[in-house]
């Protein structure tokens, strides 16, 4: 029986059914409930836009408010996390982990290592990314490429309510800590989603449209944008082929590289700021494993190198739309230049 | 230095059993970083090493009251810590060498010597990094209901960052089983605390986190482990944590190769010669046993022998192979 649920549902059943599962698990976070102390209601927020309403109710103090000390209780589920729990602990945005990034990329994220592999440190960090919320620069970005860039850290970036719920059931099940980025646009999206608990394994990206002609892998909301550009460029003859990572660490290197050898044309949809991105991640994976396959340059569709602004106006120029992307599609399969190369393969 | 007045109402009376373990393990410390210092000038041993001795009563007055399943979260200067919650002293001096069969296979150093089976979470390059770890040890003790409380040890550098401040408020609301033991030497890295803490005395901050606040001579063993000993029973009631302030000297300095151009000319010597915590507890042992001299010395001479093995176990330790670089990172990747 097929059911449609949010993505941001399929995020509040997955930490449901994982906490009834495993009573090791424990949401932390600022407002996860909500009313903590206060004349009013307990779980009145249920997360500050709602995604975790009702664990409290099922959990009790298993959901945890935290004071506004995001060094304190990040450090403290991982330092939990040594000493038998499994947090899932929230970042409420992204933006936030300057002030708390120590205690993931060289406390938690290192344990292992440095510790000479006697440390197992189950955490997740749920965190939202995104811009288009009007949220300005401080609540609006996708600083995924930052904890990518750390090794011990495994990165989750879903782009759909199926792979929301599998992915962060197998994060939660996972032994390593593993970084959960929510894009905000997407909480409300629906989808098919099965009520029975599944996972998703790690490094394993998914094609979201097959077609010959380009090659799209598109991160999290870009994923969508990928998909109305490649619909409009159809209605032209052009046909793309679009790549989900679905984890940026691990990356499926090879699904990105089988596709690419397919079609011969790569545009990279990223999100993140443009200077050491996913998009130059990936162009530089591709380049260095599969330059013979490109009949064309790789081309970056990515916000300017600047924050995210706050006037609408701004901002809808910021964020990386279809227009852009079919444009940077059309570059590559109508240039004469790259036809011209292409004929002498 | 320190000079300012400490509570030193000790009142306890211990037999001699425990005063003979105490000194045992405050011995150990000593000798094994005095051999450090040594080994360190030598050129064989790599990286970056934090020297405990002088403070050595205090690891030794707060672990003996711990058991493995507690766990301590420590700072740089860690030897100490880890000694006390029972390291072991071959593990650790390989781990110092950069050896495979070191406690952490030569990928953490002295700054991340880490067991946690021993309940000991690491030795941490960052400064007020472990105060947040602790919390969540504490955490985890609480809601498993095992009984366990968690120790942070944090210098008088540390007492200042953000980490600690946020824990001491994260475990006064949450009344975790946690101690925070601030050991202030006096100086963060170069910088005295005279300069650097806006109070007289650390302890004094106990009381904006509404949580007891004691302020201790490092160098008297029985001080510390009288009061260490009330605060984790308390904690270990549920009563909720406790801030220890121990004023303290290092016998070397921030690091080893150190000129300590930045401390008063004999100041180490005085403390040396006047305060040392191993003289007194020595002193206190002959005191209560006069026939216990011979004791102290086989014991001298026991642990000579073991931080002898420790460092030639290390020496002759093999290096980790080329192998070894890509294991670790993850459980699974």
């Amino acid at each position: 029986m097929e059911r449609k649920i949010s993505f941001q549902q399929s995020i509040n059943e997955a930490l449901s059914q994982e906490m009834e599962r495993d009573s090791r698990i424990v949401l932390m976070g600022e407002d996860v409930a909500g009313g903590c102390g206060g004349d009013g209601k307990m779980d009145a927020w249920g997360g500050v836009l709602g995604v975790t309403k009702g664990l409290w109710d099922k959990f009790g103090d298993r959901v945890i408010d935290t004071p506004i000390s995001e060094s304190a209780f990040i450090g403290a589920a991982f330092g939990a996390s040594l000493s038998g729990l499994r947090p899932v602990v929230e970042l409420m945005f992204v933006d936030f982990m300057g002030v708390c990034f120590d205690q993931i990329f060289n406390q938690g994220a290192k344990f292992r290592y440095m510790f000479g592999g006697r440390a197992v440190t189950p955490v997740v960090i749920r965190t939202m990314i995104g811009a288009g919320l009007r949220a300005a620069a401080q609540h609006s970005q996708c600083l995924y490429p930052m904890f990518t860039h750390i090794p011990g850290l495994k990165c989750v970036v879903p782009s759909t309510p199926y792979d929301a719920k599998g992915l962060l059931i197998q994060a939660i099940r996972d032994d390593d800590p593993v970084v959960f980025f929510e894009h905000k646009l997407l909480y409300p999206i629906l989808g098919d989603v099965p009520e029975e608990p599944y996972t998703i394994p790690f490094g394993e990206a998914v094609c979201v449209r097959e077609g010959d002609d380009v090659t799209i892998v598109a991160i999290a909301r870009m994923v969508h944008v990928a998909l109305q550009a490649a619909a409009r460029l159809a209605e032209d003859g052009v046909d793309c082929e679009i790549i989900d990572p679905r984890t940026i660490s691990p990356l499926d290197e090879d699904t990105i590289l089988e596709s690419v050898e397919k079609t011969g044309r790569l545009v990279l949809v990223d999100e993140a700021s443009p200077r050491c991105n996913m998009a130059t991640d990936i162009a530089a994976m591709v380049a260095q494993k599969g330059f013979e396959f490109l009949r064309a340059p790789v081309r970056m569709v990515t916000p300017p190198h600047t924050p995210v602004p706050f006037s609408d106006v701004l901002e809808d120029l910021y964020i990386p739309d279809a227009a852009k992307v079919i444009a940077a599609v059309n570059e590559l399969v109508s240039s004469a230049k790259w036809k011209a190369s292409a004929s002498t393969r | 230095m320190i000079e300012s007045a400490v509570e030193n109402a000790t009142s306890i009376q211990l037999d001699t059993g425990t005063l003979l373990e105490a000194y045992r393990t405050m011995r150990t410390i000593r000798e094994f970083e005095e051999r450090l210092h040594v080994e360190f000038a030598t050129g064989e041993i790599p990286g970056f090493v934090h020297l405990y001795a002088g403070e050595e009563a205090i690891a030794t007055g707060v672990c003996m009251h711990l058991r493995e399943g507690d766990r301590i979260a420590s700072t740089h200067r860690g030897h100490g810590h880890c000694i006390a919650k029972g390291v072991d002293l071959n593990g650790m001096a390989a781990e110092i060498y950069g050896k495979r069969s070191g406690t952490c296979g030569g990928k953490g150093g002295s700054m991340h010597i880490a067991d946690l089976d021993k309940g000991m979470m690491g030795a941490n390059g960052i400064v007020g990094g472990g105060p947040p770890l602790v919390c969540g040890a504490g955490l985890a003790a609480k809601k498993l209901g095992t009984g366990n409380v968690a120790v942070a040890f944090v210098g008088d550098g540390g007492s200042n960052q953000g980490t600690t401040l946020e824990s001491l408020n994260l475990a006064a609301i949450w009344k975790l089983p946690c101690i925070f033991v601030i050991e202030n030497n006096g100086y963060a890295e170069a910088t005295s605390c005279r300069y650097s803490v806006s109070v007289g005395d650390i302890a004094d901050r106990a009381a904006g986190f509404n949580m007891p606040g004691l302020k201790l001579d490092g160098h008297d063993f029985l001080t510390v482990y009288e009061a260490a000993g009330k605060a984790i029973r308390r904690a270990r009631e549920g009563g909720g944590p406790t801030l220890i302030e121990c004023k303290v000297a290092r016998y070397f300095g921030h690091y080893e190769g150190d000129t300590q151009a930045y401390r008063g000319p004999d100041e180490v010597k005085k403390v040396r010669e006047t305060r040392d915590c191993i003289a007194r507890l020595a002193a206190e042992i002959m005191r209560a046993d006069a026939g216990a001299a011979a004791e102290l010395e086989r014991i001298d001479g026991q642990v000579l022998a073991r931080v002898d093995e420790a460092i030639a176990h290390a020496r002759s330790a093999a290096k980790p192979t080329a192998r070894d670089l890509l294991t670790d990172v993850y459980v699974a990747y």
